[in-house]
């Protein structure tokens, strides 16, 4: 049983978990996840950590609202316990000084990107970021970000931010612009966003490591549930990842996975909707 | 790999000592041999297969008292048993099945529970066709070995629904801490033994029940787990601690352990990397190694779906490829979630199959197809990139290879389409790398497995030991025990060599 310290609400949809795990946050590094069931009926869902605590001996994760089991997530309230968490799982990001790097986020993504980006900042890299948003209130963490990031990007759709449109759009501009100063890409969020940024980089050629988020089960390579193909080459994200080249990931095959239990997901949604609103 | 094929001294000596009780010699000379071998072996009472193809209750009924008593009145008492000898954790198997003979039922799971902690776990998974009741003296003079597996499990049965576990006093502690990584079937063996001497023993567990193979894989009709938590529940009370959704490598290094006091670590983390055939396809939509399949269904209890909230594929032309155990519980779970074709797809012929025979025969009772001789090249995806049928080709048996089992050679020009729309691929698996490469020092064998001393389990790294299918690859329940009775053996001998030190 692990206890929530803390839910909350940061934009509509998604929602910040703090949870009481010790030996997750003594050990965890950017790029890790944990596995989270909310109750004894849930999936173990995979959950990138997005912060964490060391001292105080919590782990802090980021989520979006998309089926029963992250519903249910949303319901928690400080105090409840989880009957799983464990972690953390997956190889952290290799972070290393390289000059200029570029984290970009979107949706959850935007908190998972976050540790990924401090610790670039904390090896002596000019960290750019780069949010991507519907429009400018759903970015959350902005005082956060300010703090480790030597700028700040928003791909948005609203006028405030001059409706520069999806993230690549932005993510091409600025590489045009930074004259291959950029020597890496982070890049965390849906399947489509890091898509899509995989195929912004690759004309420059600049390396894009993509968080992958593909469907998983134990989490520990004993399954295979997350197999994606990366080079040609099988890989499990669990064991082998969760982070990859963009440049080399079969998107279609990751696409098609992702989708596997879209008809369950709808059909388990409205049980849980019966059971819990009736 | 050194199987051992002689009873030690101490076990002969043992064996005898009973043998010779004043017991059992009246109870020996009470019916003629000649009578006991009339006797016909008591059939096993199943359910219906048209009834348990439905649903995942357990297809085995057990025994009764009464058809348990003549069941152990045929076993003639061997002088020289040669049962034992087919048994990996050497369970006095003549004085348990004279103790049933006599109704002394308690008496006689004490009498197993001695050298093995799970009696009714392997009562029910234990290959006994192949181990002990292979070597059946009985076997050789009439062809039909004593049930030993079926009495096994009606006396644990006997003694759970009775109420009447024993639980034996504490032993006075020793203070030393050991680490049992993996809660399978060769940590628990190791947990109950050690912590039957005084040690203190933590068995750490990535998962969130404990079982390991027992939980996520083998289904539910064949081992239910209210007794995988009756065994495990034994062990708590023995005083033996459990730490769940914990990875060690990952939540915590052997080193990191090392730092909190633990003095002697045994690695049973199994055979958790699932073998694919890398052919074109694989990773579709529909295709699932088996161990996700079963782990969906067992530990995520995707069978009561959407109660449960994991899904699993309800496939309605289900192939399961594979010819193992693993294969026989994966197809059969198919068929039970609805599938109207549940087919094996089997590269050898029925005779090469590794499953147990008892699998196999239920498997045939319950409706699933079997093709042999015939293996997959190449599945084939709709536009969803889900599978929709499979190309196969056939093949036929050329000369033996290194496991002795004739070689399948394919035939061209056999290929055929099959439609189905899920597929397990139940081929194996290898051993969990997570350990391995978060222990450097640690010596690992080319496949991934690591590498000890047969006769002590013993590591390359001092006071760490190992066993069951991390050390083997994908083998049996009952192995694994084998090796956990060793390792803990010599985790004693070592934990009390360092109080000389």
């Amino acid at each position: 049983m692990a206890r929530i310290v803390k839910r909350e609400r940061l934009v509509p949809n998604i929602h910040c978990l703090e949870i009481e795990a010790p030996e997750i946050a003594r050990k965890c590094q950017p790029g890790q996840f944990i596995i989270i069931m909310p109750d004894e009926f849930g999936e173990r869902i995979p959950l990138t950590v997005a912060d964490w605590d060391r001292q105080k001996g919590t782990v802090t994760c980021v989520f979006l609202i998309v089926g029963t089991s992250t519903r249910k997530l949303s319901l928690l309230q400080s105090g409840d316990e989880v009957p799983v968490v464990v972690g953390p799982l997956g190889r952290a990001v290799e972070i290393k000084k390289l000059g200029t790097v570029m984290c970009i986020g979107g949706c959850y993504g935007i908190g998972a990107i976050y540790p990924v980006a401090r610790a670039l900042k904390e090896a002596g890299n000019k960290v750019l970021t780069l949010i991507d948003v519907k429009a400018d209130y759903l970015f959350y963490w902005k005082d956060k970000f300010a703090q480790i990031s030597d700028k700040i990007f928003i791909s948005s759709r609203d006028y405030i931010h001059d409706c520069q449109g999806y993230v690549p759009r932005v993510l091409k501009k600025i590489i045009k612009e930074s004259r291959q100063e950029i020597k890496r890409v982070y890049s965390s969020g849906c399947t489509y966003l890091m898509y899509t940024c995989a195929q912004a980089t690759k004309p420059a050629g600049i390396k894009t490591l993509v968080s992958l988020n593909p469907i998983m089960v134990d989490g520990t390579g004993m399954c295979g549930a997350c197999r994606i193909t990366v080079d040609g080459q099988t890989k499990f994200a669990c064991v082998d990842g969760p982070d990859f080249d963009g440049h080399l990931v079969d998107w279609d095959e990751l696409f098609a996975r992702r989708k596997s239990y879209f008809d369950e997901e709808i059909q388990s949604l409205c049980y849980w909707e019966k059971k819990t609103f009736p | 790999m050194v199987e051992k094929n002689q009873l030690s001294p101490e076990v002969k000596e043992k064996l005898k000592k009973e043998y010779l009780k004043e017991w059992r010699l009246a109870l020996r000379k009470s019916v003629p041999v000649k009578e006991r071998m009339k006797i016909p072996r008591q059939k096993m009472p199943e359910r219906e297969p048209e009834e348990r193809n439905k649903d995942f209750f357990e297809v085995n009924l057990g025994l009764s008292e009464k058809a348990a008593r003549l069941e152990a009145s045929r076993c003639l008492d061997c002088a020289n048993p040669q049962c034992v000898l087919g048994c990996p954790v050497r369970i006095d198997i003549p004085t348990f099945i004279k103790l049933i003979e006599k109704g002394e039922f308690i008496q006689s799971v004490r009498k197993i529970k001695e050298t093995n902690s799970l009696p009714a776990i392997c009562g029910r998974v234990c290959p006994q066709e192949t181990q002990c009741e292979a070597l059946c003296n009985l076997k050789k003079a009439t062809g039909v070995p004593v049930a030993i597996g079926n009495l096994e499990r009606f006396v644990s049965d006997y003694e759970r629904l009775h109420g009447e576990v024993y639980i034996p006093p504490p032993a006075s502690p020793t203070g030393h801490k050991v680490a049992v990584i993996g809660a399978g079937p060769a940590g628990l063996t190791v947990a109950g033994e050690l912590v039957r001497k005084g040690h203190q023993v933590t068995v750490f567990e990535a998962l969130h029940e404990a079982g390991g193979v027992l939980v996520y894989g083998i289904p539910e009709f064949r081992l239910p787990k209210s007794i995988l938590e009756a065994e495990v529940d034994y062990l708590k009370k023995l005083g033996v601690e459990f730490k769940m959704n914990f990875v060690v490598g990952l939540t915590a290094t052997l080193d990191d352990l090392r730092e909190e006091g633990y003095e002697a670590f045994f690695i049973g983390t199994g055979a958790g990397l699932p073998n694919f055939m890398r052919i074109p396809g694989e990773n579709l939509v529909g295709v699932y190694s088996a161990n996700e399949y079963l782990t969906r269904v067992n530990l995520m209890r995707a069978y009561a779906f959407p109660e449960y909230d994991t899904p699993v594929f309800r496939g309605k032309k289900a192939a399961v490829i594979g010819g193992g155990n693993v294969a026989m519980d994966a197809v059969r779970t198919a068929k039970r979630l609805g599938a109207k074709e549940a087919t094996i797809v089997y590269r050898r012929s029925r005779k090469e199959m590794p499953a147990r025979e008892e699998e196999i025969k239920h498997a045939e009772e319950e409706g699933i197809k079997f093709h042999f001789l015939t293996a997959p090249i190449r599945y084939i995806g709709d536009e969803h990139h889900r599978v929709k049928a499979m190309e196969c080709i056939q093949m036929k048996l050329g000369e033996p290879d290194s496991s002795g089992r004739r070689r399948p050679v394919p035939i061209p020009g056999s290929e055929f389409i099959m439609e189905v729309d899920l597929v397990v691929v139940a081929i194996g698996q290898s051993p969990n790398p997570l350990i391995p490469q978060t222990t450097p020092e640690l010596k690992v064998g080319k496949w991934g497995n690591v590498e000890v001393d047969w006769e002590t389990m013993a590591t390359s790294v001092e006071g760490v030991y190992a066993g069951g299918d991390i050390i083997r690859g994908g083998a049996t329940v009952i192995l694994a025990m084998g090796d956990g009775r060793i390792a803990a053996r010599e985790i004693d001998k070592y934990l009390r060599s360092l109080e000389k030190k």
